[in-house]
């Protein structure tokens, strides 16, 4: 008997506890962005899109030999020598075309292991991520550019 | 509604042209067209009222973007998506029971706001039986959700509409019983007389007569009414995280819709019960006389806070488990609302002098605390566990 | 224990092949009666975990068999990390147990260490155990707020997600990603915290620690759900041992055994914790609200060791020298058992000199809390079924690997 209000009475006093609780809730200031009328400020480590800055490729293939998906198609012929390629942003020479760079974004899985091994730092994640696109080939990026890389 | 006949033929002649039957015919049916557009518009309102409530609790906004500000018209979009939604009915599926299913419940929630007491004069018809007819008719709605679970073909509708049948049969007892405490004093089953028996401010309203076995009914009739509407904590039938949908996983489309607005025009139905039996109807708190031009005003901001205080019970609390739910049901609801049928009983029968009320609510207090103190405090199990949670 | 297979038991009854056949469909051991009903939780479900479908036979509302079926999210990881490097490995890792994906990472790092014998920096070593405390209070959120969400309770859901929010901004500072980090590695770490972010971890715990409180005022001690999860889904400690249940699941049982303390990796012999056990004190011992309760506990736990790590941190390398260069280990053999926000995984490595593993098995803590559920489900009703396996705390990624 005793039990059984106990029962009754612990199950009223939690039920108000809880809508204390609530109570406050509902009028406290809610901690959600109105996107997409207001976004986020990302951090600069954030692994989005892929993007590479092909005049500073060196075609080293270390980012095809890092990913572990297998994403990243890279054909870089040997120059012949007397064609000047000139050299990267950070003065290292190039003596590679780089006729193919093609980064499969629908195999991507985003982990960065490629920009680690760059020795140029021309291949970095962006922080963008609303790259939705309505055909799917269009996540196929190229980016080796006739006359630029080759 | 007869008076309203009579004064409309009495005061313009072009009414005295149709025959009486068939005029009265024509006022029911558009005094019902003018009750079914309100209590559509209402039972909108819950629809976003009820999403930006679980918004807010939650920490977040609720509906935001249609029609600006705060997402006021997404009632408006959301009626404009079930219009235009194909319309499945599932090819192995009972399908005369199918289409009916929804309209029967339907027909169950709406037809009971045709005595319902917006104020003295403005209901549609004045029945000198209203509560028992209003409980007759809500529990139409039981016939439709089985004939929903059953002809949906899906064993989890099927399970959803045995689950509720069970819950709204039980459950409607101690609703009778505890709406009795609040019948007898009062002395007719007339709407309109619960309402006129409680004037003259708010400590004549049935929650704080009679203490303190009104407001224990009271507490009772909103508990049942819960479950009699399937909202949280009682709603297994449609409980979202274990049958999906429930009794209505296989509908979409407007029939949805029927459901979906049959629930919603039950929860105001509640808190309209619980305002006319309890909270005084359209009478206002204070000034009573000096406000009544008001009352209908009054009176659907009373059911408007029983429906916010069901929204936010749903967003607070787990739910229960059927056989939970037939505890709850037959061993606590239904003992307490006896008592509180017997406590009403005497206190009509041996007719104290007023100022018994007072002391009667000064001991209940004092026992309250006492038996907390004796079950909550003394004892350590609750309070300890509940002090270790900090 | 002994169950014999399905084919068996209809063959001994008498069944000819297609009987047994249909049986073996749904793996059912004994043949159903004319009021029995079979029910099936599939694959898409709003409540288990992940892809999980259970097959009931149920009596009404009582269960009297149900019988898991995994398998839908098997990815091959053991397969593929035989075909990747080392480093390469490691995000493969992170998507078995998608919710607590450092701790993951952490055991497997630890696991080529060992066999190469590297050792590991100290800062690396405080960043390590400092993310990996963390993530398995972003872990135990989750758990604590979809199990609310099985139950029925709504709120609880948001508020758990909105303090996890918190800890993946953190965890997108340091690492780069929100859910499937990378971050520790061979040797170390990847990259060293930005400055300012233990400051931001610190501020992020001290807002953290009250915020328990309000979790027990709106769930924990909630009659409805106490009545809910109390005597429910009882694992006895003895059918746990003898299952292999480790984690919150064996600690729910009454038994303190947790691999940080008993089987001490890294540097948890530094800190100071402890491990809270379920008791029955709100039903008997080994339900689920035991679980849930060492599961709440032990946020409180972890966020007194990252208390300890912030103040222990040094300065340093993040990682070892040898992890910058190409991993290849000696050939040999390990077998490492880290305590992972779900219990204890393990990982066998046989190493054959190359760059890549030669066999890479896991063993999945969530795989042997599965393989119980059968035993404890019986006699439970259907919505009983949803509150195991929400206390016992899955996913599915690690289960099928």
């Amino acid at each position: 008997m005793r039990e059984y209000f106990r029962n009754v009475f612990v199950a009223v006093w939690t039920v108000l506890v809880g809508m204390k609780v609530t109570w406050r809730h509902l009028w406290s200031r809610p901690i959600t962005l109105q996107y997409p009328h207001e976004k986020l400020d990302y951090p600069e480590r954030t692994r989005g899109m892929l993007f590479c800055k092909i005049e500073d490729c060196i075609g080293c293939l270390q980012c095809a030999r890092a990913c572990p998906v297998d994403c990243i198609f890279i054909d870089a012929p040997k120059a012949p020598k007397e064609v000047d390629l000139g050299v990267t942003s950070d003065g290292t020479k190039k003596k590679l075309f780089v006729t193919q760079f093609d980064i499969d974004m629908t195999l991507c899985c985003y982990c960065g292991l490629c920009t680690e091994p760059c020795p140029t730092e021309c291949l970095i994640m962006t922080d963008a991520y609303e790259e939705t696109v309505y055909d799917r080939s269009d996540l196929l990026l190229r980016f080796a550019k006739k006359g630029v890389s080759y | 509604m007869r008076d309203f006949v009579d004064y409309l033929i009495n005061n313009y002649e072009v009414w005295g042209v149709i025959p009486r039957p068939l005029l009265y015919l024509l006022v029911m049916i558009a005094s019902s067209a003018v009750i079914l557009a309100f209590i559509s518009v209402l039972v909108m309102f819950f629809v976003w009222l009820e999403r930006k409530v679980a918004g807010h609790i939650q920490d977040r906004y609720g509906p935001m973007e249609v029609g600006g500000w705060h997402g006021w018209a997404q009632s408006i979009a959301d009626g404009i998506k079930f219009f235009v939604k194909e319309d499945i009915i599932p090819a192995l599926a009972d399908k005369p029971l199918f289409v009916m299913a929804p309209i029967i419940v339907f027909v169950g929630a709406f037809s009971a706001f045709v005595v319902v007491p917006f104020s003295r004069s403005l209901m549609v018809a004045d029945l000198n039986i209203g509560i028992f007819y209003i409980l007759s008719v809500s529990s139409l709605t039981v016939i439709g959700i089985i004939m929903a679970g059953w002809s949906s073909n899906n064993k989890w509708a099927l399970y959803g509409a045995m689950r509720s049948a069970a819950q709204i049969i039980s459950y409607e007892i101690p609703v009778g019983v505890a709406l009795l405490s609040a019948i007898l004093p009062a002395g007719s089953l007339s709407l309109r007389a619960i309402v006129e028996a409680q004037s003259g401010g708010f400590w004549n309203w049935f929650l704080f007569r009679n203490p303190p076995f009104g407001f224990i009914a009271c507490v009772v009739y909103f508990i049942a009414a819960l479950a009699e509407v399937n909202r949280t904590p009682f709603d297994i039938p449609e409980a979202e995280s274990e049958l999906v949908a429930g009794y209505h996983t296989e509908y979409s489309g407007m029939r949805f819709a029927f459901f979906f607005l049959a629930e919603y025009a039950n929860m105001f139905l509640v808190g309209a019960i619980v305002t006319t039996l309890f909270l005084g109807g359209w009478e206002a708190p204070i000034f009573s006389a000096a406000l009544s031009g008001l009352a209908p005003i009054i009176f659907v901001l009373k059911s408007i806070f029983f429906v916010f205080l069901m929204m936010w019970l749903r967003w607070t609390l787990p739910r229960l488990r059927v056989d939970q739910l037939m505890y709850m049901s037959w061993k606590v609801l239904l003992p307490f609302s006896f008592a509180c049928l017997f406590g009403v009983s005497a206190w009509i029968l041996l007719q104290p002098p007023a100022v018994w009320e007072l002391v009667a609510w000064i001991l209940t207090v004092c026992l309250l605390g006492a038996a907390g103190w004796i079950l909550l405090g003394n004892q350590a199990q609750p309070t300890k566990v509940l002090r270790a949670g900090s | 224990m002994g169950h014999p297979w399905p084919w068996v038991v209809g063959y001994e009854a008498g069944l000819n092949m297609l009987e047994t056949a249909d049986l073996l469909k749904e793996g059912i051991k004994e043949e159903l009666q004319s009021d029995e009903m079979l029910l099936n939780m599939g694959p898409q479900h709003p409540s288990t975990h992940g892809v999980l479908r259970l097959v009931l036979r149920t009596d009404g509302e009582v269960v009297k068999e149900a019988v898991p079926h995994i398998g839908y999210l098997h990815r091959c990881f053991e397969k593929h990390a035989e075909s990747v490097t080392y480093p390469q490995v490691i995000p493969y890792t992170d998507r078995m147990d998608y919710v607590g994906s450092m701790n993951n990472a952490l055991g497997y790092a630890i696991t080529v260490e060992r066999l190469m014998g590297i050792k590991v920096p100290e800062r690396a070593e405080y960043l390590r155990v400092i993310v990996g405390e963390l993530n398995r209070i972003a872990s135990h959120l989750l758990a604590f707020g979809t199990y609310g969400l099985d139950i029925g309770a709504f709120t609880p859901f948001m508020f758990a997600f909105r303090d996890r929010e918190k800890i993946l901004d953190l965890f997108e500072e340091i690492s780069g990603a929100r859910l499937l980090y990378n971050y520790p590695r061979i040797g170390g770490v990847a990259k060293d915290a930005p400055p300012g972010w233990l400051e931001k971890v610190r501020a992020f715990i001290d807002y953290f620690e009250p915020k328990i409180k309000e979790y027990n005022e709106i769930l924990t001690f909630n009659k409805i759900f106490i009545e809910r999860t109390a005597n429910v889904g009882i694992l006895p400690l003895e059918m746990a041992i003898s299952y292999g249940v480790t984690g919150p699941n064996l600690r729910g049982s009454g038994m303190r055994w947790d691999l940080r303390r008993d089987d001490p990796y890294s540097i948890y012999d530094r800190f100071e914790f402890d491990i809270p056990i379920g008791t029955g004190e709100m039903g008997t011992v080994g339900d689920c609200w035991d679980r849930y309760w060492v599961r709440i506990r032990e946020m409180r736990e972890s966020a007194k060791i990252v208390r300890q790590a912030l103040n222990q941190i040094p300065e340093g390398d993040f990682i070892a020298p040898e992890g910058l260069k190409a991993i290849k280990p000696p050939k040999g053999e390990v077998y490492v058992r880290t305590e992972t926000p779900r219990g204890e995984l393990g990982y066998y490595l046989v190493s054959d000199g190359s760059q890549q593993p030669y066999r890479l098995k896991v063993r999945s803590p969530c795989f042997t809390a599965m393989s119980v559920f059968h035993e404890i489900a019986r006699g439970g009703m259907i919505a009983d079924m949803v509150a195991i396996v929400g206390s016992l705390d899955i996913v599915l990624g690690e289960i099928d690997r």
